[in-house]
């Protein structure tokens, strides 16, 4: 057992031993390392401001990623590289490219958000040599600017595009080589970590297995995956949390694979990850994800994670559900496999023992012909919260009749919820506007939505019945969503 | 030897009229440029955390403090008898705002107690441990409750009069009488409060303190630690934002860490979490109009009778003079025969609003707007026939007298709005958005274009006046020191570029210092949109003294004439000889020529006299217009804008660059408070949207997919401004109302145009949903 992480920070090795299960990158960077050019604007992970790239060895090599290190635990840095903003200008001070290009542009004013913006910009740089107007647009939507209405920073990336400059002007693609031979290093004889601070512990377990028998013994413990919605329970509600198990690192629960029966998504697949293949496969479903929080959030977010906590608001249950996604819990006993729809018991309680973690789940490939949709409404557009989000999975049969129909919504109920009633009503009918318009009320048999700050009862209950009539639309071809990029623009 | 000696460079880097980097984009972008938490600490700093009071209104019946004081790391807790002074930090001088709340509390949030501990953490963790016992009383927060309640006015109401708008609204053919209502706003600066005290010897503290009105900071500071003005000096090198958010509100964190600070002679720090931030300050007021307008079937406006109440939260605080601004502006660019204008500054259980880019009359306007919308689904015609209808006209037409009986002098909308309307091609667009929405069953568009007038001047004459401090050392360099403070508006870039022009030197040689009230005395806010027009010129002043004593120097020692000293790029030719700057400022030194001078400017020709209603409040007004098309789908609500079009009056931009940087930030925070941007109290009085979380400011994703803005080029201010520019901090900010009308407008294609949708603001997706709904109805 070892009892200390390993990571890099900059240009700088860093063993570290000495440090709570809570505390943050973002604190470690400003007041121990005082590298203050990485800022905090808000300690939940919603304004970018405390953008970092953090490297990690992938299957496909080194590959750096926008995280907010507001929210991230120094106990998820293991074998990792931080890079802070610090580290992208020359020796001799001249600018980064990517820097350059901001004060050309003129993409600052009161500054206080520009370091953020200039680690997105450079993590597109890194990752995206020829990026569209909606590549940057989806790059920046973890960061607000109160200042400049963004129009010039997005000049300045569209700048960047076109003018990419040698590699040589850049730190990290200089440095790669050692960087990977560095972390190939850290990461060689891994055993499980375990740091204790003041009584409170994190554990970094060496295996899904490892960690498995670890639970057994800690039911108690936390389990930490992309803490971007754990990392508020500390932020914000200043929960302390002992001891804390992180598994971001478990390359094993990362896989995401697709056969003819369907896509396997392992509990630790990344948002971003999942979008890759989700895109390819379910469009709809990779729309919804580059739609759920910013960049920043996706790169760390898990989908198991966004299942695991039973949020009632979560954006993938919905469509999971609606394709008929099965769920695989794990335990050191073994594994079972349940319908992601009965995962979701009541508000705040889920069908998962505390010994139990989630390991992966199965989304059945939709037959040929079927139709899906999801829709997420949201008061802004991207990186919210739904207010409702639902999906619709439809088979008609050769005549035109409803064979199959699952749909299930997000924020109309206690948990993710199908509208059964509505699907009753619907099975066996010809799929017709009569059809469609006869069952509008069915809907205030299986949701009796709440008023809050994201909308009232009333918009939620009326927009639902209304999304059935989109989706009724666009299965006879007329698109009814807006959409801010044609296709063929992103 | 300086380089710039054998420079004969035609030009200066750096003059007045051209686009410039701001000042410190370069430390922006690699995170050098030093906000109040990136300071070193001074060792042995200390911690402030906020104990907040969890009801509306309500008694204090006990408060326990035991858990907090014995909580680890804690050092001190202050309660309101730990204050040496007064327990006050009112900026109005009412004595309505105490630092700490002693018997009762009158909002959720409002501050109890301050703990000081070694930690950040550790203080705000003993903060939750206080047991406090409250007696509840009734408490209302909205506008409608306020008036239900008989709830009293913050401060007293004002009331525009001019003509006879009783007959003459009665007289006219076609009337309309509604309401409006327009939500508030919150700043979202991304650098939250800050203050950090560092203690000095007898009764002296220095504070940083992030704020717009570092002299109001000082003043308050000193008089919760009962010392006199001298004794505090408050430093402020930058805001990570500010729009109006910092004007008063720094005031309570840089006393609370003064305070602690001198008691336990240790440097004390307090950075409110982001959510504290947004619960305990003050916010954009919000607005219910209820307007009464009389015209005729051709759409030109009779008469204007309307009521702009407001929610003004538990005190004044800029109360006042947001609702005078609000009527002010409730004429937007339009002629009111006959008007009668009166605010309502209602008293809510609620946070104290405050100063907001706009200062009010944003609402004002919209109300205005509101108006032009209703004549023109009441007589059919497109509402920017009404606009120009409806325009000031130009001097000696009888149209130029506004409610206030200042008269419009500077009048140039009309030619800024045909400028538009043909640039943009408005009407080819609107009609074929008319054409598009008689074939689109789901999605519907809607243009609007619309124009904006704005007064420039403190509306209290005696803070028009501003100071600076210019010194030149004996190498040639500069020091630069004014009142104004840089949030990112570029004030310090523009300031320096005119000192930079007067000497003809390179713009590098000025060194821009922090604000601090050591160095210049007794400043106004950099507030409605002042702070060029004031500090440029205050700036100007002082680098003409010592410009004017290095003539005389010249013409001493060279013994030439004053016209044959002139100043060059980087030199001076004196007679015929050419001097490098700096080898001249070394010979003004050993010549005993001062190189340091005071600067000074009041703003001319202005005055008000609220109680009559009458006066010249402005200078001058800045003017803008702007044209915006949206998309919306009728099944939800949600909704796009496709292409915004802005053409705005600077007059002759100083820097152009930073110039259209404001116009552009400023329409989309614009875009923001009338669309997604809503503030959410629920049944308890609590703030429920209160980080980013669940308040949505926008995104890049939201700002107009096609964004065309342009200065208009020829403009020129009338009056002897510096460099006869314009303000710009807040003028733009009103061209959002182009999106709301949009918006407006493709909602009312649902019922084909024939009744005013009554879109109110903000207009998130629900609001445009279920006006959709409202007039599928009717």
């Amino acid at each position: 057992m070892s009892e200390a992480i390993r990571f890099i920070v900059n240009g700088e090795e860093v063993t570290l031993g000495d440090f709570g299960p809570t505390e943050t990158l973002l604190d470690y960077l400003r007041l121990r390392r005082r590298l203050t050019g990485t800022k905090e604007g808000c300690a939940e992970g919603d304004c970018g401001a405390c953008t970092v790239l953090i490297g990690r060895l992938t299957e496909h090599g080194l590959r750096y990623e926008s995280v907010n290190a507001c929210i991230r635990f120094l106990g998820s840095l293991h074998g990792t590289h931080v890079v802070t903003v610090e580290h992208l200008a020359g020796r001799d001070g001249a600018l980064h490219p990517v820097q350059q290009a901001m004060v050309d542009f003129h993409g600052s004013q009161c500054g206080f958000c520009t370091p953020g913006f200039v680690m997105s910009l450079y993590g597109l740089w890194l990752s995206n040599g020829t990026p569209t107007r909606a590549d940057i647009e989806s790059a920046l939507q973890g960061n607000l600017c109160r200042c400049t209405g963004y129009e010039p920073i997005v000049k300045a990336a569209e700048h960047i595009s076109v003018n990419r400059p040698s590699s040589l002007f850049d730190p990290l693609e200089r440095d790669r080589i050692q960087i990977m031979a560095k972390l190939w290093g850290i990461h060689s004889g891994n055993d499980t970590t375990i740091i204790t601070k003041d009584g409170a512990r994190s554990i970094v377990p060496a295996s899904v297995a490892a960690f498995a028998d670890i639970l057994a013994d800690e039911p108690e413990a936390t389990i930490v995956a992309g803490a971007t919605d754990v990392g508020l329970w500390v932020t914000k509600q200043m929960r302390l949390l002992n001891p804390v198990i992180f598994i971001n690192h478990l390359t094993e629960l990362q896989s995401i694979t697709s056969d003819e029966t369907g896509i396997t998504i392992g509990a630790g697949v990344s948002y971003t990850q999942a979008f890759d293949v989700l895109s390819d496969e379910i469009p709809a479903f990779g729309r919804l994800i580059d739609r759920i929080g910013g960049c920043q959030v996706r790169n760390m977010g898990t989908i198991g994670g966004n299942i695991a906590n039973g949020s009632p608001i979560g954006d993938t249950p919905p469509p999971l559900i609606a394709l008929g996604a099965e769920l695989t819990l794990r335990s050191h006993s073994g594994r079972r496999t349940i319908a992601l729809e009965d995962y979701f018991l009541s508000y705040g309680k889920q069908d998962r023992l505390p010994t139990e973690f989630v390991e992966k789940v199965f989304v059945p490939r939709p037959v040929e012909g079927s139709h899906f949709a999801v829709y997420k409404i949201s008061k802004r557009r991207d990186e919210d919260i739904s207010a409702l989000c639902g999906a619709f999975h439809l088979v008609l049969d050769a005549d035109g009749k409803v064979e199959t129909i699952r749909i299930a919504f997000g924020g109309m109920a206690a948990t993710p919820k199908r509208a059964k009633h509505v699907e009753d009503a619907l099975l066996g009918e010809v799929w017709s506007w009569g059809a469609v318009s006869a069952v509008r009320d069915a809907f205030e048999q299986d949701y009796q939505p709440l008023t809050d700050w994201r909308a009232s009862a009333e918009y939620r209950s009326l927009t639902a019945r209304n999304l059935l009539t989109r989706f009724f639309l666009e299965t006879a071809g007329a698109p009814a969503e807006l959409r801010r990029f044609e296709l063929e623009e992103a | 030897m300086d380089k710039t000696t054998f420079d004969n460079k035609p030009i200066i880097n750096g003059r007045m009229h051209v686009s410039l980097k701001h000042d410190s984009a370069h430390k922006h972008v690699t995170g050098t440029a030093e906000y109040i938490d990136d300071i070193q600490e001074p060792s042995g700093t200390l911690h402030g955390g906020l104990g907040l009071a969890d009801r509306a209104h309500a008694e204090i019946v006990s408060i326990d403090l035991s858990a907090v004081k014995s909580a680890p790391g804690v050092v001190w807790v202050i309660t309101a008898e730990d204050i040496p002074g007064f327990n006050d930090v009112a900026s109005t001088g009412q004595h309505d705002e105490p630092l700490l709340a002693t018997t009762n509390v009158q909002f959720h949030g409002q501050i109890i107690f301050a703990v000081i501990a070694e930690t950040r953490d550790q203080a705000r963790r003993a903060a939750k441990l206080a047991r406090i016992e409250y007696r509840d009383l009734p408490h209302w927060t909205d506008i409608d409750s306020a008036r239900e309640n008989d709830a009293p006015y913050v401060v007293e109401p004002m009331t525009l009069k001019r003509g006879e708008p009783e007959t003459e609204i009665e007289n006219a053919p076609l009337r309309v009488q509604n309401h409006m209502y327009i939500g508030g706003q919150e700043h979202f600066y991304l650098e939250s409060h800050i203050a950090l005290a560092i203690p000095g010897e007898d009764d002296e503290v220095i504070v940083w303190s992030s704020t717009q009105h570092p002299s109001e900071v000082q003043h308050m500071v000193a008089h919760v630690l009962g010392v006199a003005n001298n004794a505090v000096t408050v430093q402020t090198r930058r805001m990570g934002g500010g729009f109006g958010g910092k004007e008063t509100q720094g005031n309570q964190f840089a006393a609370l860490a003064a305070i602690a600070a001198k008691k336990l002679k240790r440097a004390v720090k307090f950075r409110p979490d982001r959510d504290e931030d947004m619960s305990i300050t003050g916010k954009r007021h919000d607005f219910r109009v209820d307007y009464d307008v009389a015209f005729d079937e051709d759409g030109r406006i009779h008469a204007v009778d309307a009521i702009y109440a407001a929610r003004c939260g538990f005190s004044a605080d800029l109360s006042g003079p947001v609702t005078d601004r609000a009527l002010f502006h409730a004429d937007s660019s339009y002629f009111y025969p006959h008007v009668r204008l009166t605010s309502q500054p209602l008293k809510t259980h609620t946070v104290s609003n405050t100063a907001f880019r706009g200062f009010g009359g944003p609402q004002g306007m919209l109300g205005g707007e509101r108006i032009i919308e209703e004549i023109a689904y009441a007589v059919g015609k497109d509402p920017l026939e009404i606009r120009k209808l409806n325009f000031y006209g130009q001097r000696g037409s009888n149209r130029t007298m506004t409610p206030y009986h200042q008269d419009v002098e500077d009048n140039i909308i009309a030619r800024v709005v045909d400028e538009l309307e043909t640039s943009s091609e408005y009407q080819a667009r609107r009609q074929a958005i008319l054409e598009f929405n008689s074939h689109s069953p789901v999605i519907r568009k809607g243009i609007a274009l619309t124009p904006v007038k704005f007064g420039i001047s403190f509306t209290m004459t005696a803070y028009n006046q501003a100071g600076a401090l210019v010194h030149i050392y004996n190498d040639g360099s500069i020091h630069l020191n004014h009142g104004g403070t840089e949030m990112g508006q570029g004030l310090y870039t523009k300031v320096a570029q005119v000192v930079a022009d007067t000497f003809q030197v390179d713009i590098d040689r000025v060194k821009i210092t922090a604000t601090t009230t050591g160095k210049v005395p007794n400043t106004s806010a950099t507030a409605a949109s002042s702070g060029t027009d004031l500090n440029g010129m205050a700036a100007y002043d002082a680098a003409r003294q010592i410009k004017e004593r290095l003539i005389d120097f010249a013409m001493r020692q060279w013994k030439v004439g004053r016209d044959k000293v002139e100043f060059l790029p980087n030199r001076l030719r004196i007679g015929g000889e050419i001097v490098p700057f700096d080898t001249f400022i070394r010979a003004a030194y050993y010549d005993r020529v001062q190189l340091s001078a005071a600067g000074f400017y009041k703003t001319p020709r202005i005055h008000w006299d609220r109680k009559a209603g009458r006066g010249r409040p402005f200078y001058y007004f800045a003017y803008g217009a702007a044209v915006s098309e949206v998309s919306i789908d009728t099944l939800t609500g949600e909704y796009m804008v496709e292409r915004t079009d802005i053409l705005h009056d600077v007059g002759k931009s100083l820097n152009p660059a930073i110039d259209i940087g404001q116009a552009e930030g400023a329409f989309v925070q614009g875009m923001g408070w009338l669309t997604t941007e809503e503030l959410w109290w629920d049944d308890k009085g609590r703030l429920r949207t209160h980080a980013p979380s669940t308040y949505k400011i926008p995104l890049a994703s939201d700002r107009p997919k096609v964004f065309n803005v342009k200065l208009a080029e020829w403009a020129e201010n009338a009056e002897p401004t510096i460099g006869r520019s314009k303000a710009v901090g807040e003028p733009p900010f009103m061209l959002a109302i182009s999106v709301l009308e949009a918006l407006s407008m493709a909602v009312a294609s649902v019922a084909d145009y024939s009744a005013c949708p009554r879109l109110d603001a903000p207009a998130t997706p629900e609001r445009v949903l279920m006006a959709v709904e409202r007039l599928k109805a009717m």
